[in-house]
């Protein structure tokens, strides 16, 4: 049931703001209209967040009766910027909340937005021209790396040999893996191997059998996403390994979080990136139209250590991610 | 088309330099891997390196098949996990009233082959009956496939029950005289592709399609029936690869399958069908598929070069290999 309103509002969303059925927002009396412009649900963490932006749009739109939202979530940055346009011809939003697809192409057309007077939210991943959004949310890539890190070096003695698996590369994937490496220094944990795994299970999969016949002592794997930490986990299994290493994923998936719940020796902790940080620039771009909070600036939420402690904090069921 | 033009050579000839490309080629890399790294010829890589590629084989197979008799299917990746997601949430919503037991997984698996053939009757149909382009026919489907996937997930992963899985598991993970059952169906889809285009008639005819379909036309073949086969077939294929697949990982993504429609095409060319149809060879698609897995495999083994070089790696091997094997052709 919750696919088919998905559906619903997705489709009613989209089809306002590309056809222009809306009426200006002037006419509705003071209604605020906050434009949101994020990725598409393409895999397990932007679904994550797709999921808490409707939540949160939901639960904003039943507690203040004076705000009003547009969703659009797009595939590709073109697709983002005729969205991101679409809502200033047609709808006359106040606001815009984006996630930026990527950073260069998306620039300007948020600059834009800027300059014709309105409120700019961006989330995640920032413009590549400072000072142009009010408010910047985003999770700590320097801190997902160090957290692990820190982990690694607290849990395993010197001379321990780890390997990694990297994300897409990408700036941020640097940040995390350099903050990583930093961290461990000094340690005498030795990294012997680091591939690319692109943030998906099935690669992650292959290219730990490869790490698996390639070395014959492995004390842990950061895994650094708890896609690709699933993968390393069934690759382990495969040749029998689990009792040799333990892994740390990282972001906050239900299944990962209920492992580390669970005390799984082999998924002793995870590092939170949570794909609710949407939902946090939701609410303070809320605040900014329904009270008199200020709220300019940067909000980063910190990555923190999941522990079997902690976990329950962290665990959303009901999220597809 | 010289390719073509030489394959009805006289029996007791050897092959030419040319159809030998791909698989010296194929000896190369496995003589570096060997070279680069002790554990290469181990049995557990060589079994993860067949197993891993069997999907991408078997898929191919079936694409040589299409891509000879003049077709393309860009589907063949999002309809994986399109067919993995069907197959898991149906074996989920049976669970209750059927119980952990093989009954269920083989009606998983009958919902796959279903699926799976549903699938590529759609395209065949939409190439042949609407007369559109396989191309753009199957550009469409493929993104219809990989939404209609994502919508399923609700954006999520679709995991298949932990008790099912656990039953399901041995499909790929286990084997025959210790050879994996993907391995070995993937062997038997390739033999049984090897012999239908080089022994039957629906082979001689995706051929003569391919190569000028008026002239086959006139020579009274079916050629909107024989297409549209060509499409079931590796529909069913599809359904086939899926069915090794939902064992290992146990679920089903938006990123299921990500890019395999591309390997399974450079597969098919690497191993010396022709991109524009006529002539299909079985056994070269399934050295093409082994190329790529052991390309993969070696530089991770191997720490040749910086990993963000890897993927121009693959690509100058690729090439290369076309190279090899196109050289001797058109001089």
């Amino acid at each position: 049931m919750e696919r088919r309103t998905f559906l619903t509002t997705g489709a009613i969303a989209a089809a306002a703001a590309t056809a222009g059925l809306a009426t200006p927002a002037a006419a509705q009396g003071k209604k605020a209209v906050i434009g949101v412009s994020i990725p598409s649900a393409t895999h397990g963490f932007m679904g994550g967040l797709n999921w808490h932006a409707q939540e949160t749009i939901k639960r904003l739109k039943a507690t203040y009766p004076n705000l009003d939202f547009v969703l659009a979530t797009a595939g590709a940055v073109g697709k983002q910027v005729n969205d991101i346009e679409d809502m200033m011809a047609t709808r006359n939003i106040d606001a815009l909340v984006v996630l930026p697809f990527e950073s260069e192409p998306l620039t300007s057309p948020v600059k834009a937005v800027k300059d014709a007077g309105k409120w700019v939210t961006v989330v995640d991943r920032g413009l590549s021209q400072p000072g142009i959004e009010d408010l910047y949310v985003a999770g700590d890539n320097v801190a997902f790396g160090r957290v692990a890190g820190e982990y690694f070096k607290a849990n395993l003695k010197s001379g321990a040999k780890i390997v990694v698996l990297r994300g897409i590369p990408t700036t941020l994937d640097n940040e995390r893996v350099e903050a990583f490496q930093a961290a461990i220094k000094g340690s005498g944990i030795e990294i012997i191997d680091m591939q690319h795994g692109n943030w998906n299970r099935d690669k992650a999969f292959a290219v730990m059998q490869d790490y698996l016949s390639k070395h014959k002592k492995i004390d842990a794997v950061w895994a650094a996403d708890d896609d690709m930490a699933l993968g390393v986990m069934e690759a382990i299994a495969q040749a029998g390994r689990q009792k040799e290493m333990w892994i740390v994923g990282g972001a906050g998936m239900k299944e990962i979080i209920k492992r580390v719940m669970d005390k799984d020796p082999q998924i002793p902790v995870d590092v939170s990136y949570t794909p609710a940080q949407i939902s946090t620039a939701l609410e303070v771009t809320a605040l900014r139209f329904v009270s008199d909070t200020p709220v300019y600036g940067r909000f980063i939420i910190g990555s923190t250590l999941i522990t079997p402690e902690n976990a329950a904090q962290f665990y959303f069921p009901n999220s597809p991610f | 088309m010289s390719d073509a033009a030489a394959r009805p050579s006289p029996a007791l000839r050897l092959p030419s330099l040319s159809a030998l490309g791909p698989l010296l080629a194929l000896i190369l890399l496995v003589l570096l891997g060997a070279y680069l790294n002790d554990n290469f010829l181990s049995a557990g890589n060589i079994t993860n390196v067949l197993a891993r590629s069997a999907f991408i084989g078997m898929i191919a197979v079936g694409m040589t098949f299409v891509i000879t008799s003049g077709g393309l299917d860009l589907s063949v990746g999002s309809m994986a996990a399109f067919i993995a997601g069907v197959m898991i949430l149906a074996m989920n919503a049976l669970l209750p009233t059927m119980g952990v037991g093989v009954p269920l997984i083989l009606v998983g698996m009958g919902v796959a082959l279903g699926v799976g053939l549903l699938a590529g009757l759609g395209n065949g149909l939409l190439v042949t009956r609407a007369g559109i382009e396989p191309f753009i026919v199957t550009l469409g489907t493929m993104g219809i496939f990989r939404s209609l996937v994502t919508w399923l997930a609700d954006g999520g992963t679709i995991s298949l029950d932990f008790a099912v899985r656990q039953l399901y598991r041995p499909v790929y993970y286990s084997g025959l005289l210790g050879i994996a059952w993907p391995i070995l169906v993937f062997a038997a889809v390739a033999i049984a592709g090897q012999v239908a285009m080089r022994h039957t008639r629906f082979g001689r005819y995706c051929e003569a399609i391919g190569s000028n379909d008026k002239v086959a036309l006139y020579s009274a073949v079916n050629v909107e029936r024989i297409r549209l086969l060509t499409y079931v077939l590796l529909g069913l294929l599809v359904g086939l690869a899926t069915i090794m697949y939902v064992p290992r990982l146990g679920s089903a993504s938006g990123s299921t399958g990500m890019l395999w429609e591309l390997e399974a095409i450079a597969a098919v060319i690497i191993g010396g069908t022709a991109l524009k149809g006529g002539y299909g060879r079985v056994w070269g698609t399934v050295v093409g598929v082994l190329i790529l897995s052991l390309i993969d495999n070696i530089l991770i083994l191997a720490d040749l070069v910086s990993p963000y070089l890897n993927g121009a790696i693959q690509g100058v091997i690729i090439v290369l290999a076309v190279v090899l094997q196109r050289g001797k052709s058109s001089a």
